[in-house]
């Protein structure tokens, strides 16, 4: 079992669409490290013959009737936004 | 030697064109919007064509604190789907989360089914293109992989300096429908879309209109040399934004990819955007790897257990297949495919054919089925009325179909009777009485008319006499002028037949 499990912070910050100064990726890469560790640690519980589960409560079949209510006004929904125009939030142009 | 190396560049030839016989391997993901009131997650409306952001809610919009719940009727449609296209029905499925960020999605990831979909495997019957219009087409069995639940995203739109985003699509209840590579052309692809419509349409799923989006189809479309097992580099081809950009898209892809194979060029993995209105396509992205979603476990989502009285109960709510329904058509009611073929992908229309063959009777079945194809379609089309809306019943159909065989009504007439009744909703009885359209012609009457017409055709009597019997229609054309239209063709004739054998 590896005790500095494989951290590309480079990686992760451009998946979350987050630019960090190389004070940060020490920081960061460190703080995550710590994680992935206890995962690590997590890992080594034997859990033979546990069935595994997406929850810790047996819970199921949660859910409501479809009966549509009224939501926000688009004023109200929009207020967050730093930018908008035409009813909508404007953002960087981005093609995906 | 010189035998023998020619002998080796004639095999080398004949293997290069063995070569340069290639196969398409395709497969599509659909994505269908489910028709429900509210949202997948939480209970703001959602639908098409309402201004911008008004269908939103602090879920939809991922405010801190906000919380999803499942919308039960939209679980009910995609195990309704699953079991309308034969797939097997997950004990238990769960909810993850796609983590990707995009201006499309508030919260930085969409929840969907990874691991455990609701539904697995599964088919869907297609019918390719017959020989000719009114000749039925191959039938086949397009194998499904899956289908999953999902939430659709908000709608951005592209501008020279900025993107502006829209959530009312977002949360909207979407099943993701992913079929095997088993689709050997887009003319197949084009059948597979049309059957996936048609049913989802007839099990009030989706209305699947491609136009607003309620349906989307990607294609990954590989080519490989005949009898390869293994598969080629796939291109996945995007914005297929109708039925018919979908076979134009892959039909252009396959012949992309043989030039570049046969100019000695490689396929490379890609995405590609099709322009329907072009008819050609560009490459959107090549970096593949730059996709890492990092699914994990909802854990704001209950794992779903279906039991097999949920099954039941949606199983009862799921109507005939159409292929099964038009099989039936054939069977039971002896219609013509063509006329089948214009009944069945219409449920209402054809619940319409059933309603009035209940009426008048299965002897009628095929008449009936006639006057539909024909004369209902023709002038519901030209009233621009929807079937839901017009005046005209199964019942006046029943009836009118009943005044033709009982010889009261000539075809003819019935026609102007049909007309009567579509535009006021009288029945046919009450017009046929109004406007005395009766056959009342007396049979002294009749004998005399068709006596003046073989008089007054002297040429088509002595045809007939020779032996020739459609001579016959020159002489009950006058008598049927005679009547004003009235009189029973079916007495007409044996009346001529009578008097001319005399």
């Amino acid at each position: 079992m590896s005790n500095t499990p494989d951290l590309n912070i480079d990686r992760v910050a451009e998946l979350a669409r987050i630019a960090l100064t190389p004070e940060e990726k020490t920081a960061y890469a460190a703080q995550l490290g710590e994680v992935l560790k206890h995962v690590e640690q997590l890992k080594q519980v034997n859990v033979d013959g546990v069935e595994p589960t997406a929850h810790a409560f047996s819970v199921e079949n949660v859910w409501a009737d479809d009966v549509a209510q009224t939501g926000l006004s688009a004023e109200d929904a929009l207020r967050n936004a730093p930018a908008q125009r035409q009813g909508m939030i404007a953002v960087p142009k981005v093609v995906d | 030697m010189f035998q023998y190396a020619g002998y080796s560049l004639l095999a080398t030839h004949y293997s290069l064109l063995k070569i340069m016989n290639y196969e398409a391997v395709i497969g599509l993901e659909v994505h269908v919007q489910v028709k429900t009131a509210s949202k997948i997650f939480t209970r703001v409306g959602q639908g098409y064509g309402h201004e911008e952001n008004t269908l939103t809610d602090p879920v939809v919009l991922a405010l801190p604190g906000a919380l999803p719940v499942m919308n039960k009727a939209a679980l009910d449609a995609i195990i309704k789907s699953g079991l309308m296209l034969h797939c097997e029905i997950a004990d238990v499925c769960k909810w993850d989360r796609k983590n990707y960020f995009y201006p499309d999605s508030p919260k930085n990831y969409q929840i969907t089914q990874f691991d455990q979909p609701i539904c697995i495997g599964g088919e869907v019957e297609i019918e390719l293109p017959g020989e000719a219009r009114n000749v039925m087409g191959e039938h086949k069995k397009i194998p499904l992989t899956r289908i999953h639940q999902e939430e659709d995203v908000g709608k951005l739109t592209h501008f020279a300096h900025d993107s502006l985003v829209d959530y009312n699509r977002a949360g909207t209840p979407l099943m993701e429908i992913v079929s095997d590579p088993a689709i050997a052309s887009a003319e197949e692809a084009y059948a597979f879309l049309t059957t996936l419509r048609t049913t989802m349409v007839y099990a009030g799923i989706s209305d699947c209109d491609m136009e607003k989006g309620q349906m989307r189809c990607d294609a990954n479309i590989s080519i490989r040399p005949v009898g390869q097992e293994e598969l080629g580099v796939k291109v996945e081809l995007k914005n297929l934004n109708s039925i018919s950009y979908v076979r134009d898209g892959i039909s252009h892809e396959i012949k992309r990819q043989k030039a570049v194979l046969k100019a000695g060029g490689t396929i490379v993995q890609e995405t590609r955007d099709f322009d329907g209105i072009t008819g050609t396509s560009q490459s959107l992205r090549t970096k593949e790897d730059a996709h890492d979603y990092r699914y994990f476990p909802d854990p704001d989502l209950m794992p779903v257990r279906v039991d097999q009285a949920w099954k039941d109960r949606l199983a009862a709510e799921c109507p005939e297949r159409p292929f099964d329904k038009q099989r039936r058509f054939m069977a039971a009611y002896d219609l013509p495919y063509t006329i089948t073929s214009v009944l069945v992908p219409d449920r209402e229309l054809s619940d319409w054919f059933e309603a009035t063959v209940a009426i008048a009777g299965k002897p009628q079945a095929q008449a009936v089925g006639n006057w539909i194809a024909n004369d209902l379609l023709r002038d519901l089309g030209a009233a621009n009325v929807s079937l839901a809306d017009a005046k005209i019943t199964p019942a006046h159909l029943a009836e009118l179909v009943g005044l033709i065989e009982a010889g009261t009504i000539t075809k003819q007439i019935a026609r102007e009777v049909f007309t009567e009744s579509f535009g006021s909703g009288e029945t046919p009885s009450a017009v046929v009485e109004r406007k005395g359209l009766k056959d009342d012609t007396n049979s002294d009457e009749l004998e005399q008319w068709c006596r003046d017409a073989i008089a007054g055709n002297d040429k088509a009597r002595e045809q007939f006499l020779g032996g020739k019997d459609g001579a016959i229609n020159a002489m009950k054309g006058p008598v049927m002028k005679a009547s004003r239209g009235k009189a029973n063709p079916k007495l007409v004739d044996e009346t001529l037949r009578r008097l001319l054998a005399e």
